[in-house]
């Protein structure tokens, strides 16, 4: 679909259709507004925006006080400082009291690029997923962003939704409607299924293109929510293909991988790989580059699933 | 002013709430009787006197808020909310117990009353100013209250908190700190010295009054004084004894966490005045 937006733009216009939509919605941010894009709603909207200075803990528990009095607050900052620096703020008074509050993390992963490996969240959905009742959103491109915030403020429950911070290509036409929890099957193939989420869904594309050229169909899903995971998705795909490739911007530890391996073991065991970043920190270097290094390519996709497939079959 | 009647009233129930507080944690075999204790007056206080609340609709929009911040003092205000009929007082005895509505720490999801889950320290006052700009941006005109204790000023949040508070002029908020002397490893001066705590929160910018903490009338001069103050939040620092009514538990560090054995529950409900 061409044009390449950073989901992180398309969260700041979507805030500016939910403020018209829904009175409730107000936002945080914690002296980022520039770059979580939160800046065009401050403009419009200042009486709902907060502005909370460098102080993310604060900002997380203060979202959570709105939220007991019925406002839909987004709380905006890094995703590093979303989720380490306020971690017992979004674990006990968000995540424990089950407040409705919406953390839009931008800046994850290692496509952060140049601000190197302070700046890089590897391990934001790890963090997130264990905490009881929290809903992650990893949106695949602009468009899925935009219908996923619009989605959020109607979802009662505390959301993390996961950003970037690097224009990517779109996958998605406008008709395009994702419904949380609901995982979507993009392509289909019977050798193997890439599962995968954020900016990881269109490179898994590409890497069925090459596979189709080899003559190796794949299945291609889509986990834009991975809690609470489509569970009978991933079975499906384990079922019907016998072999899964998982692909995220994220430690291969307790992320997306995880999530589909611990659905995968109970149900339907069958070989899995997993694409993402292999314990390590990330660090400074173009996007494109670090996709390289971190071994995220669609190459290494398609190396991974000719890898899963020789073990289905052995 | 409070009158004749309305003083002796708030007496009483304060001398219910420590007997509530001492039997349900001799139920619970743990807890934490000291800082319960400090913080009795100011509870019967908002709960009795001060604040606009339905015991029959928890969740009444235009409330009052009380954000209980240091939540291990969890008995105290389960003794105002059952007191105050938000529940029955036969739940008391299962404090801490498996599926008690009365969880070891505050827990909105399953306590009547309970505006804000807590226990971590140092998020309390970040939770309140979020409640506060709420009912600015709602033009409501419920007040917040928020309680930490001493200790828990050591936690650098509540710094983050006190520059929110002031910065979006939060005169709907008025916050108290429990100013006992003592947290868990010893004194406050011991542990970690906060030197001058109203000069500090001044410096932030806050109307700051020091009062005793154990006195009724100087609780409702000052949450008075708190409400007409405009343009900027009110610290109310109160000067309390931890263990307060209970006199081999007054001013003891030791008290912080443990709750007492039977004979000696009996002994602290004797001077309390009750029968057993
Ligand atoms: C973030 C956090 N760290 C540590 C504790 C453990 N803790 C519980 S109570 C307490 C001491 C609190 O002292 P203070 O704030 O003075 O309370 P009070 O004297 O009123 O009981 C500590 C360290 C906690 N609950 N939360
Ligand atoms: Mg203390």
């Amino acid at each position: 679909m061409g044009e390449r937006v950073a989901t992180r733009d398309a969260y700041g216009n979507a805030l500016l259709k939910l403020a018209e939509i829904n009175p409730n919605v107000v936002v945080l941010d914690a002296d980022l507004s520039k770059s979580t894009k939160t800046t065009a709603f401050s403009k419009k909207y200042p009486e709902r925006f907060f502005q909370m200075g460098i102080a993310e803990a604060d900002m997380m528990a203060t979202a959570g006080g709105l939220a007991t009095a019925g406002k839909i607050p987004f709380a905006s900052t890094f995703a590093i400082f979303a989720t380490g620096r306020a971690y017992d703020q979004v674990r006990n008074t968000i995540g424990y009291s089950g407040l409705n509050v919406k953390i839009a993390a931008t800046h994850a992963g290692i496509t952060v690029g140049d601000d190197g490996g302070s700046h890089q969240s590897i391990e934001d959905i790890a963090l997130m997923r264990v905490i009881p009742g929290m809903t992650i959103l990893n949106p695949a491109d602009a468009t899925e962003t935009e219908k996923l915030v619009l989605a959020a403020a109607e979802y009662e429950s505390p959301v993390y939704i996961r950003l970037g911070r690097e224009p990517m290509p779109g996958v998605f036409g406008e008709d395009y409607q994702p419904v949380i929890g609901k995982a979507v099957r993009l392509r289909e193939g019977n050798a193997a299924t890439i599962i995968a989420t954020g900016i990881m869904v269109e490179r898994a594309l590409l890497a069925a293109d090459i596979l189709n050229q080899k003559g190796t169909t794949v299945r291609v899903v889509n986990v834009h929510t991975i809690k609470p995971l489509d569970a009978a998705e991933v079975i499906k795909a384990a079922w019907d293909t016998g072999a899964i490739v998982t692909a995220e911007e994220h430690s291969t530890i307790g992320g997306l991988g995880s999530a589909v391996a611990e659905v995968v073991v109970q149900n339907r065991p069958v070989p899995m790989e997993f694409i993402g970043i292999k314990d390590r920190f990330g660090q400074s270097g173009k996007p494109t580059e670090l996709l390289t290094e971190y071994g995220m390519d669609p190459e290494h996709i398609v190396a991974a699933v000719e890898k899963v497939i020789g073990r289905k079959n052995s | 002013m409070l009158t004749q009647e309305q003083l002796q009233e708030l007496t009483e129930k304060a001398r219910q709430m420590r007997g509530h507080i001492i039997r349900m944690l001799a139920a619970a075999k743990s807890g934490h009787p000291g800082g319960s204790l400090s913080s009795v007056e100011l509870l019967a206080y908002l709960y009795f006197h001060k604040m606009n609340i339905d015991p029959d609709h928890p969740k009444m929009p235009d409330r009052d808020r009380f954000v209980l911040s240091k939540g291990h003092a969890a008995p105290v205000l389960y003794a105002a909310l059952a007191e105050r009929g938000y529940f029955d007082k036969s739940h008391l005895t299962s404090l801490r117990k498996f599926k008690s509505i009365i969880q070891g720490h505050p827990d909105m999801k399953r306590t009547p009353g309970v505006d804000i889950s807590s226990g971590s320290l140092g998020q309390g006052l970040s939770v309140g100013n979020g409640m506060a700009l709420a009912a600015k941006l709602d033009k409501k005109n419920y007040r917040v209250y928020v309680l930490m204790g001493d200790g828990e000023l050591e936690e650098g949040q509540v710094w983050e908190a006190a520059m929110t508070s002031v910065h979006y002029k939060l005169d709907n908020l008025t916050a108290f700190v429990d100013y006992n002397h003592l947290q868990i490893d010893g004194t406050i001066e011991e542990v970690k010295s906060l030197y001058d705590v109203p000069g500090r929160f001044r410096a932030f910018g806050w109307h700051v009054i020091e009062i005793d903490g154990h006195s009724f009338e100087a609780l409702d001069k000052a949450v008075a004084e708190a409400e007409a103050t405009k343009g900027r939040p009110t610290m109310v620092i109160l000067n309390t004894c931890k263990g307060k009514g209970c006199s081999f538990m007054e001013n003891q560090a030791g008290w912080h966490g443990m709750a007492p054995k039977p004979e000696e529950a009996a002994l602290a409900l004797k001077e309390l005045g009750f029968d057993a």
